[in-house]
């Protein structure tokens, strides 16, 4: 599909994800100038940088857009730079949409790149007890994994899931990350090994848990007119959602201390994390059936089964049943995380939305190799993060 | 303050200690009701369709239902407090389901409960908790503990 409102994917790169602690914009660079060459154009024909913020690498990560213009040579461009924690690529993929829509642009340059410290994501320091994040730590030692624990053993008590259905999702994802060279863990692992990993917070192992990596992804976009004349018209964004909660949060999700109040006000009917693939579905003019593959945002393996039933593509309470009839896998009806997902690339924030849609293209292109999805015309990406933050977009083959 | 233990730092005004017991204050919106745990710093109500901009303390339900809970088996990262030469001890996290409220809140697990303890949908109560600061200082906070004679204290391991 084509026209007025959408965007062609002109090119996609990516640095593999890794643990070796060198500069975010070293990352950033090479998936850069590797999206320029799939895209056929050289870094002066860019016309906008957007960089996604990168918040624990100093004053470099907050000015992103700025950082990896620099690392490329300065030449002019206009950049910007955005922070949506989790949903940090998608909201840099959405600003160079909305450039390209206006008429502003022609061709933009997403980059987002992160390098990652080892161990529990941590707040920024200092003593600061009017930020939320800082709260949740200070007080009740909430990482993180604590809030998936939640979730997970919330599922389990409302759906029957158990911890070996979870490690079934690791099996799963872990195959597919093996065919993946950008994946940071590319070696089977079994069931057995994901049960006997290390508890992290109940009813979470070690092994269910993303881990944090160092990567980067780029996409270059361009205007329909443009992607004509590079001949480049093969995939398309179709749709970006990148909506906040509305009142009142029926969940108690990360960073806050507790769900909003139902006394005095009814939730939406669809949860937020329901409402952002929704709300992209809706831009695109498809459903939740249209979709051929997806990527989502793997944090934990209980994850995983939570988004089959938010994105659709299955009932609530069903996404077992999905995982175990091999729906969701490499030859399924509708493979979910053929890349591998967070459980073999583990979370390199700025960079993982970006990276998502850099796997839908090649799909869609059919330039996936083993990986490929036979026949993937539509693929949706989802991924929820802290203080409210969430994204989805959806690709097709124009 | 009943026995002279300051609260936590940030949460001044998150609960009251008195000869009648501990209880969490929420802010309500004087105008709509509306319930914020904890109180808003931001003036203005959460309910984006109410334009009240005050909020009076108002104390929340002492048990509820446990909505789900969680275990930290490795030490969480500063700012979590831990002083010198201290082991980290593991602790349990309980997110509770207030019935009248319709509200779920985050608190520990009293650190006597070990999580075995818990399942999903059983009643609890609150009670005062105390955190020890990096320096050893002792600070007040609120924990979650399973009612007294809930079968799960002689119950089997979860699933
Ligand atoms: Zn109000």
């Amino acid at each position: 599909m084509s026209g007025m409102d959408s965007v062609a994917v002109a090119g996609v790169g990516m640095h593999p994800w890794g643990a070796w602690g060198k500069p975010f914009a070293e990352y950033g660079s090479v998936a850069a100038r590797a999206a320029l060459a799939d895209a056929g154009l050289g870094w002066r024909d860019v016309q906008l940088v957007v960089g996604g913020e990168t918040i624990r690498n100093g004053y470099p990560g907050f000015v992103a857009g700025s950082a990896l213009s620099q690392a490329l040579g300065w030449h002019g461009a206009p950049v910007a730079s955005c922070y949506a924690a989790c949903a940090t690529g998608a909201q840099a993929l959405s600003t160079a949409r909305a450039h390209i829509l206006a008429g502003l642009a022609d061709v933009v340059l997403v980059v987002g790149a992160d390098t990652t410290p080892k161990g529990f994501f941590a707040p920024v320091g200092g003593d600061r007890p009017d930020d939320p994040d800082w709260l949740r730590f200070r007080l009740l030692g909430a990482t993180n994994p604590a809030y998936f624990g939640l979730y997970a053993r919330r599922r389990m008590a409302l759906c029957g899931s158990t911890e070996a259905d979870f490690a079934a999702v690791k099996v799963k994802n872990a195959r597919a990350g093996a065919l993946n060279p950008y994946a940071r863990f590319r070696a089977e692992v079994d069931a057995e090994t994901v049960l006997n990993s290390p508890m992290v917070s109940d009813p979470l192992r070690l092994l269910q848990i993303c881990a944090t990596s160092d990567g980067a992804a780029a996409v270059v976009l361009t205007s329909e007119d443009y992607a004509r004349r590079l001949n480049k018209d093969a995939v398309r964004i179709r749709a970006i959602s990148a909506p906040t909660p509305t009142y009142p949060r029926t969940v108690p999700d990360f960073p806050y201390l507790a769900s909003d109040s139902m006394a005095t006000a009814a939730p939406a009917a669809r949860t937020f994390r329901e409402s952002l693939a929704h709300a992209a579905y809706e831009a695109a003019g498809i459903g939740p059936e249209d979709v051929d593959l997806a990527e989502v945002y793997d944090l934990t393996t209980a994850m995983e089964l939570d988004w089959y039933e938010e994105i659709g593509l299955c009932a609530p309470g069903d996404a077992e049943k999905l995982l175990h009839e091999g729906a969701t896998a490499l030859g399924g009806r509708v493979p979910v995380n053929a890349s591998g997902g967070l459980s073999s690339f583990g979370e390199a924030i700025p960079a993982q939305a970006i990276a998502q849609v850099c796997e839908l293209t090649r799909q869609l292109r059919g330039d996936a190799g083993d990986r490929q999805v036979a026949g993937a015309r539509v693929g949706v990406a989802v991924n929820q993060g802290l203080f409210g933050h969430g994204s989805a977009i959806v690709v097709g083959r124009a | 303050m009943t026995d002279g233990i300051p609260a936590a730092p940030g949460t001044e005004g998150w609960f009251r200690e008195s000869p009648d017991g501990f209880v969490l204050l929420a802010g309500r919106c004087t105008a709509c009701g509306a319930l914020s745990f904890p109180p808003r710093t931001v003036p203005g109500c959460p309910d984006p369709g109410c334009e009240g901009l005050d909020q009076s303390p108002e104390p929340l339900s002492t048990t509820g239902t446990l909505w789900s809970y969680t275990d930290a088996r490795y030490a969480p990262p500063p700012p979590y407090p831990r002083p010198p030469d201290t082991e980290f001890s593991p602790y349990a996290l309980a997110a509770v389901e207030l019935a009248a409220e319709r509200m779920i809140v985050l608190g520990q697990v009293a650190p006597d409960i070990p999580a075995e303890a818990l399942r999903v949908g059983m009643t609890m109560e609150l009670a005062p908790g105390t955190l020890l600061s990096s320096t050893g200082v002792e600070e007040r906070v609120w924990n979650w503990r399973p009612v007294a004679g809930y079968d799960a204290y002689t119950g089997e391991a979860h699933a």
